[in-house]
């Protein structure tokens, strides 16, 4: 240990001194000037972006004992998640002034959030998995119950304040029953002890996996663990709901690359089968129920279950090229919910909250340019080309192929038109149908210019998506 | 002699007994609360004794975050459990249900 070490953990650091430093501030800000608060968090995200491209290398670093890793992977991670926490919050202001919900706390617990994130990007214990994934958790209850007078708010936070402590305990045991039989905590010793004694791979083992794997699903929302998952999106206010559906997924699929696939790819076999079992099951229930919902946000998390078993099923097959494409599809998938949460967050006034499918109808007698910006939102979530979501699905689709799945890559393709319906469903709703309600979106210029370039980008990073796929390749590779 | 086994028999049976605790109580969510604490208690009687087992340090030092995570957990439930009080005079768990479908 030496001070060397710090630095390699520097993001980290920063991000705390950041939060205690805007947590401060906040107390001296007056409730009418209470937007400064949002300047502050969001100086603190850009300072740690520039902190987190300075510290950036190409190697990878452990530091603590073995407990924290910085490698190419965790870096990326790292940026997207600041990028899209900024995003959330830019997002949310306007929305949280006029519902006079605008506290200091939704941007202190948004950061202690996100550094509960990086945290888990950078674990390389079952400890520092654990404490990032509770950091997060914690402040995500709060943030879901930050409308307190709201009953579907609070109902929303208790019952995933419930199920995630129950995922937790779950998560815990099964980790328990790894460190009784490997003896260690660290991914990469976990690694070693299972590749030096294969008669390690037994019943024991398997049980303290199954355990693991609940909590895993559980942080992902796939089913048969995702009761949480529509309940909180349609329970939490909106900007909550944006928060939850984009940064997190990272944070999911960075604790799943750690755990099973540093620490445990020496039980390959035992732990796809059940992945696979879950990511069918996401795939199905995901796309199916979302067509029953009139709630839009019901509709985005049921969606959201359903990306959710793709990329579960590119990770399934275990190749660093279904790494690469979960990676893909991950970043893909929270672009486009970022964007259409961002523009349901747009159709809602002061005191009246744009949540079912019917507020979209005649969008484009209304606002015809943030009409076109849906359109091209619903058309990625769908994988229409040349949107960036068909080359996530089609990324995903290839390395189930080469691990000779056919039936599973029909289902994918099958799933994906099912899905396409309900996408489709808000689009006929915005062109052809006629509006009840005539005004005209309002939004703040930067508003307008940061949807604007959130939506843009599914088509940009669509017609152009090699470089962006060359990138998780080789992070991954 | 009493061996590893039997710690963890017990350990097994209070997490069986939070998780039907958690399953059966339909009234109270003080009591969920209540049994999500006695989860985390099984996982830490996990640890010790696979940490005595295996004469390392680690485990112990697992439970002492467990517990400190645990008490966080137990405010934040409490906390969330107060609002929702004030919003529906009631904390039974089967009147949690405004958000379905």
């Amino acid at each position: 240990m030496n001070w060397m070490d710090y630095l390699v953990a520097a993001p980290e650091i920063v991000m705390l001194g950041l939060i205690c430093a805007v947590l401060i501030a906040d107390l001296f800000i007056q409730d009418e000037h209470r937007v400064r608060t949002y300047w502050l968090s969001m100086l603190a995200l850009l300072v740690l972006l520039l902190v987190l491209v300075w510290t950036g290398q190409s190697g990878s670093r452990v530091i603590f004992s073995g407990s924290y890793i910085s490698d190419p992977l965790s870096q990326i991670l790292k940026i997207s998640a600041v990028i899209f926490v900024a995003i959330s919050f830019q997002y949310s202001r306007d929305y949280l002034r006029a519902n006079e919900i605008h506290r200091g706390e939704f941007y202190v617990l948004g950061l202690i959030g996100l550094l509960g994130m990086m945290i888990m990007m950078s674990a390389n214990s079952l400890l520092t998995v654990y404490l990032g994934l509770e950091t997060l958790a914690l402040s995500l209850y709060a943030l879901v119950a930050i409308d307190r007078n709201n009953v579907n708010s609070t109902e929303a936070a208790m019952k995933y304040f419930i199920l995630g402590a129950i995922a937790s305990g779950c998560l815990l045991y099964g980790i328990s029953w790894i460190y009784g039989v490997t003896g260690s905590l660290q991914f990469t010793e976990i690694a070693a002890v299972l590749s030096a004694d294969p008669s390690l791979n037994s019943l024991p083992l398997w049980f303290g996996l199954a355990f693991l794997i609940v909590g895993i699903g559980f942080k992902f929302g796939a089913v048969p663990f995702h009761m949480w998952l529509p309940d909180v999106y349609q329970g939490a206010r909106t900007p909550v709901t944006l928060y939850l559906s984009t940064a997190p997924k990272l944070a999911a699929l960075a604790m799943f690359l750690r755990i099973l696939v540093d620490g445990l790819d020496g039980l390959h076999d035992t732990w796809a089968a059940m992945i696979m079992v879950i990511g069918v099951l996401s795939l199905l229930v995901g796309n199916f129920v979302a067509i029953a919902q009139s709630n839009i946000k019901r509709m985005l998390g049921y969606s959201t279950i359903a990306h959710v078993g793709f990329i579960l099923l590119a990770l399934f097959c275990g190749s660093e090229e279904g790494n690469a494409a979960a990676l893909f599809y991950t970043l893909t998938y929270i672009v486009a919910a970022a964007g259409s949460f961002g523009i349901v967050i747009l159709l809602s006034r002061r005191g009246y909250d744009a949540e079912n499918l019917a507020d979209f109808k005649g969008l484009n007698a209304r606002s015809p340019w943030f009409a076109m910006m849906m359109m091209f939102l619903m058309f990625s979530l769908a994988g229409v080309p040349p949107f960036i979501g068909f080359f996530g699905k089609l990324a995903v689709i290839s390395p189930v192929i080469d691990a000779g799945y056919v039936e599973l890559a029909v289902l994918m393709v099958l799933a994906s038109v099912v899905g396409a319906y309900y996408y489709l469903r808000v689009i006929w709703y915005m062109y052809f149908e006629e509006a009840e309600d005539k005004a005209v979106l309002q939004a703040s210029t930067d508003t307008r210019v940061i949807l604007s370039l959130n939506s843009l980008a599914v088509l940009a990073l669509g017609i152009v998506p090699g470089s962006l796929l060359a990138l998780c390749v080789r992070i991954l590779g | 002699m009493i061996g590893l086994e039997h710690y963890l028999t017990v350990a097994a049976m209070l997490f069986v007994l939070s998780i039907a605790g958690i399953i059966i109580n339909r009234r109270n969510l003080i009591i969920l609360l209540m049994c999500i604490e006695l989860m985390l208690l099984a996982v830490n009687f996990n640890f010790i004794a696979f940490s005595r087992y295996l004469g390392d340090e680690t485990g112990q030092v697992f439970v002492f975050f467990i517990l400190t995570v645990a008490a966080a957990e137990a405010a934040i439930g409490l906390a969330i459990l107060v609002v929702l009080f004030r919003n529906r005079r009631s904390i039974a768990v089967q009147e949690l249900n405004t958000l379905k479908g």
